[in-house]
């Protein structure tokens, strides 16, 4: 069992009676705490709808990133044993030593990834090699013995399981009854692939469609780090001897570098393995994937601000490494934009967006009126609109709707649009406006991008980018533009075509005219003798060397610069310029910041500068420590509630410090939480 | 003429049994000396050592089936707890008599196993003839209970019956001996096999398509390339099958001839050479090996396990490694030498102390407390550092990958100590 606290302390598990009804509770707490009960049970149900979406996206989007690994792996699985099956009796295979195929898969220090990584993989083994998979970790197995008995529980419970979906007369042997020993393990195997093999034909189909006779046994170690060394030492010992019954299969799962397995093993035992090297996608790559196809896409209405993403890019980044967090933290501001913003409601599909505008209330009408950008919009209109948008809903609701539709617009373009910059950005020295897509798109939330210095710098350097280069990232961006959803796109498109058209026109007339413009000026030079006139020449030459070094192709080079730079400004406006921005653009990073960047010493002021609570609490601790009769007594009247809250005070004055369990005498958290002294 | 002596054995076993036992012909007949005769009561406990596959365990098995005196063998590896152990051993003396499947054993202590071995060597009807009980890697047995090893040392005497137990080890007598003291057992060494023996053991059995004399010159060079690194003669026979099918091309392809050992040792040393730094060392497996010698490809293609040093770490985990090792390899002394802006002129002679003078790489990392990682992380990071909980969670998770490692218990109050586990090129590697 384990808490999500970070405080040692006791802690009382009651088992799970029924399943809650999770949904109902949350969807009550959305509306009991919101001060104005606007839609809210129409938000919390966009939220719960909106957030499975993406839920399901992005758990097909990690099992594409780990098809490449769980393949090679499964192609490795099947091959390893291999010999085991045809029983070759040749001479090569009696005299090579039979050693254990190990699979290495380094999976990069963002452990808590790894946890989805490795359930796939057990998914897939199970699928397609073995039904006996076995997921270990470190914090269960101390010594062998513990790793031996997790071991056999899952090899033999998942047997269990499988069989008694077909035939209720299996042996239900009991955990503890089992010897915890090698050979009980093997002879559990050997008799549950005999049985599988005179099976009755309806079981063989099923078993012999998917596994071999003999499938491998394969042992995944999740934390191979974490490990001791004596442990794996004396397991790899032990599985070694017997190889020839138990066709054992290890799968390490290394967070570091495989140079560790060299680390933990001597030689005499990393001898006894065949070990082949995996190695799963890093997490920048993966983090970039879920960007592209989470936030650079029109599929969602809710978007990021560029506050709250760089939030949680820097989380990522500075600290775990972990696209489970970011996703995570995507989560809250899903949940976070919806419980916050009355108006969320209106932040769903193009579809919905009509019926739920024409439903609005009143009030929400108002909200819309508050909003900053709204009333920034309603400034500029001219006062005859300007008093009817105050004032009468209707004509708010359609406006509102236009609006609406209007971001939704903007922000198909924006993604095409910024897709194609980045064609250009991306392939430029030094990469000044960043080298991946997500930070482009932040500069471009940030600001007005075509302000910044570095957007400067970049056009410069896009004016001395050479013609093929130019030339293929314009087909990019064609294709970008003709793939993307948008429909303003045609003009665009024929103009970029037209662009690559003259450049193919280019090369011939190109090369003569280069020519002819040196051979000219070299024969006026040959003319003159006259110092006076040479040097004038000179001049001139220099000056119009310096005007005339627009070819015909830098000419066209800054046409396309400049084109984009129109494109640029016209469609990567960010997005707090936009009308109604709040409804769909979750921006409240200090919120995000609060709960995702937690600061212990922030905690520690607030609680010194309050320090009654604490001191209660400690007060409670030290008259419990000295009259533990009195609390003896009276601890049958004690309101569980009290109790657990003092409980919990405990454990959190543990952790700030203020208290510690002393070893000396039953210490007062151990004594308080079973009662009695 | 037989080496092997012994009036007990016929002739005709011990003539099979010394084919089977090359080079340890001296030992075997030594065994069977203290050993006697079947029914002759035999030292209460044998103790061999000897260093990795020096072939203790390969005689003392071929010994007991070949002369089929009755024997139980167990790895003390493989029953990792008295309990498994003492019924292992039951367990395999029952099966052993044929009788009927008997229902799990159960033996929690000694004493039980005394009472309960009674019965079984009763039920098996030996006939007195001695029981030899095998514990292999013996040196387990030191971490059992205290009273196991002094116990299996004076078995025969405790149960009254006629019994030696046989311990098997890598590791000396000395090592074993409990401060209480106990019986001695007769100790026996098993020498290291030589390269002469060696040459002997694996020319011994070549491959049925190929001469023995072939196999024997190819069995020569494999040692005269692997002799000073690997002596194991497991590991030297597995790497003879890996590489044979690459000594053999030139012979399939009609090159050469079977004794044309000049033009095969030019084809095969380089390639030896090569396994060496790879398959041996376990950079690429063995079956990688051999699907490179079918395709023909160079080992250059496949990375070994060490070319994948580099590890991708968070900005802020590189940084708190960094201080990590800072913080273990420099005197505390020099800290605010290095890492305050106006640290005051500081003495150059006479600054470092003489023991200071000696490589702290040599004498290894020195134990930090998390505040003094914390004002270093602070002082080497350009930017403001919130002092966030996830620069702590991270300094865990630093610890949960091995990479640092916490010293001394973990106490909330007097503040955790770490030590930095890398080494200098790692650090080197992240820096840049």
């Amino acid at each position: 069992m384990s808490t999500c606290s970070v405080s040692k302390g006791c802690f009382v598990f009651k088992p799970n009676a029924k399943k809650r009804r999770l949904p109902e509770k949350t969807a009550h707490d959305f509306r009991s705490t919101s001060h104005d009960s606007e839609d809210t049970e129409l938000r919390f149900v966009t939220c719960q709808s909106l957030w499975n979406q993406i839920k399901f996206e992005t758990e097909q989007i990690q099992e594409d990133l780990n098809k490449q690994l769980l393949d090679n792996l499964v192609s490795f699985l099947s091959r390893s044993h291999s010999d085991f099956q045809e029983k070759t009796t040749k001479w090569t295979c009696r005299m090579k030593f039979r050693e254990i195929p190990t699979a290495a898969v380094v999976l990069g220090v963002n452990v808590t990834d790894h946890d989805l990584t490795f359930r796939g993989l057990s998914d897939v083994l199970q699928d397609n090699i073995t039904p006996y998979v076995a997921l270990l970790e470190a914090k269960d197995c101390p010594a062998i013995k513990n790793l031996m008995q997790k071991l056999m529980g899952q090899l033999m419970n998942c047997d269990i399981e499988v069989d008694s979906l077909e035939d209720e007369d299996c042996v239900q042997v009991p955990q503890n009854r089992i010897r915890c020993s090698m050979l009980s393990l093997i002879s559990w195997y050997e008799s549950v692939t005999k049985k599988t093999d005179s099976g009755t034909p309806s079981k063989k189909r099923n078993s012999s469609s998917r596994h071999w006779q003999s499938p491998p046994v394969v042992v995944i170690f999740k934390d191979m780090e974490s490990f001791t060394t004596k442990v794996l030492q004396d397991f790899i010992v032990i599985s070694s001897q017997h190889i020839h019954e138990l066709p054992l299969v290890l799968i390490f799962g290394i967070a570091t570098s495989p140079m560790i397995i060299h680390r933990l093993l001597p030689h005499s035992v990393s001898s006894l393995l065949c070990i082949e090297l995996f190695q799963s996608l890093s997490c920048k790559e993966h983090l970039s994937t879920i960007i592209d196809k989470l936030l650079l896409t029109s599929r969602f209405p809710f978007k990021l601000g560029e506050k709250v993403l760089q939030v949680l890019i820097n989380i990522f980044l500075y600290h775990d490494f972990s696209v489970q967090n970011f996703i995570k933290g995507f989560q809250l501001c899903i949940v976070e934009h919806f419980y916050s913003q009355p108006l969320s409601v209106l932040c769903c599909h193009l579809v919905d967006l009509k019926k739920r505008v024409y439903s609005l209330s009143h009030a929400q009408c108002e909200n819309i009126r508050r909003l900053p950008s709204f009333r920034r919009y309603v400034e500029k209109q001219e006062s005859g609109k300007q008093i009817e948008l105050l004032t009468n809903d209707s004509f708010l609701k359609k406006e509102t709707e236009r609006l609406l539709e209007d971001l939704y617009v903007y922000h198909e373009n924006y993604v095409s649009i910024l897709r194609c910059l980045h064609v250009f950005t991306s392939s430029l020295p030094k990469y000044p406006l960043g080298k991946q897509i997500r930070e482009l798109h932040c500069a471009c939330l940030e600001n007005q991008v075509w302000e910044t210095e570095e957007y400067e710098s970049s056009l410069q350097l896009a004016r001395m980018l050479n013609k093929t280069d130019l030339v293929s990232m314009l087909q990019q961006c064609v294709e970008i533009l003709t793939s993307s959803s948008g429909k303003e796109f045609d003009k665009t498109v024929e103009k970029l075509k037209e662009f690559l058209t003259q450049f193919q026109n280019l090369e011939v007339a190109e090369a003569s005219q280069e020519r002819d413009v040196s051979v000219s000026s070299q024969k006026e030079l040959q003319k003159k003798t006259d110092l006076y006139h040479l040097q004038k020449t000179l001049l001139e030459l220099k000056e119009s060397r310096r005007s005339k070094k627009l070819t015909k192709f830098e000419m066209l080079r800054f046409e396309v610069v400049d084109y984009i730079d129109r494109l640029v400004r016209k469609y990567l406006v960010p997005a707090d310029n936009r009308t109604l921005h709040e409804i769909v653009y979750f921006n409240a990073a200090t919120v995000l910041r609060g709960h995702l960047n937690a600061a212990p010493r922030t905690a520690l002021h607030t609680a010194l500068n309050n320090p009654h609570r604490y001191l209660k609490a400690f007060s409670t601790v030290v008259m419990a420590g000295e009259e533990p009769n009195a609390d003896a007594a009276s601890s049958d009247q004690v309101d569980d509630i009290i109790h657990a809250r003092f409980i919990r005070a405990v454990s959190e004055l543990e952790l700030l410090g203020f208290i510690k369990p002393s070893k000396q005498k039953t210490d007062h958290v151990a004594r308080l939480t079973w009662g009695g002294c | 003429m037989p080496n092997l002596e012994h009036p007990a054995y016929p002739a005709a076993d011990l003539l099979h049994l010394e084919s089977l036992v090359p080079c340890r012909e001296s030992q075997v007949s030594m065994l069977l000396s203290i050993f006697g005769e079947r029914q002759q009561f035999s030292f209460p406990s044998i103790f061999i050592y000897g260093h990795t596959s020096s072939g203790k365990t390969y005689v003392m098995q071929t010994l007991l089936t070949t002369l089929q005196l009755p024997h139980v063998f167990v790895n003390c590896v493989e029953y990792f707890t008295s309990r498994l152990l003492l019924e292992e051993i039951l367990i395999q003396l029952q099966s052993c008599s044929g009788s009927e499947q008997t229902s799990a054993v159960h033996c929690d202590s000694l004493n039980d196993f005394v009472r309960l071995f009674k019965q079984a060597l009763a039920a098996r009807e030996l006939q007195d003839q001695t029981l030899y009980i095998v514990l292999d890697r013996a040196e387990q047995l030191r971490e059992m209970e205290a009273n196991i090893l002094p116990a299996f040392l004076r078995l025969q005497e405790l149960t009254d019956r006629n019994v030696t137990v046989v311990l098997l080890s890598e590791i000396v007598w000395e090592l074993f001996r409990p401060n209480i003291g106990c019986f001695e057992p007769f100790t026996m060494y098993f020498p290291d096999y030589s390269i002469g023996h060696l040459q002997k053991i694996l020319s011994q059995n070549h491959p049925p398509d190929y001469s023995a004399d072939f196999y024997s010159a190819y069995i020569n060079i494999l040692l005269g390339v692997f002799y000073m690194v690997c002596r194991d003669l497991k590991e030297l026979r597995h790497l003879a099958a890996l590489n044979f099918a690459k000594y053999c091309e030139p012979v399939v392809r009609g090159e050469a001839n079977e004794r044309d050992t000049r033009k095969l040792w030019k084809n095969i040393e380089p390639h030896l050479k090569k396994a060496m730094q790879t398959v041996y060392l376990r950079e690429i497996s063995s079956s990688q090996w051999e699907r490179l010698q079918h395709d023909g490809g160079e080992p250059g293609q496949l990375k070994g396990l060490s070319a994948h040093t580099h590890v991708e770490l968070p900005y802020y985990s590189k940084f708190l490694l960094i201080a990590a090792y800072l913080a273990s390899y420099n005197p505390v002394r020099t800290d605010k030498r290095f890492f305050l802006k106006h640290h005051g002129k500081i003495r150059k002679t006479n600054f470092l102390k003489k023991h200071e003078k000696t490589s702290n790489h040599l004498l290894g990392p020195k134990p930090f407390p998390l505040d003094r990682l914390l004002a270093i992380l602070y002082s080497i990071v350009d930017n403001r550092v919130a002092p966030t909980a996830n620069i702590f969670s991270q300094i865990t998770s630093l610890v949960t990958l091995q990479l640092l490692s916490i010293v001394g218990q973990n106490d909330q109050l007097d503040g955790p100590r770490y030590k930095c586990t890398v080494s200098l090129d790692f650090i080197r590697a992240i820096a840049r």
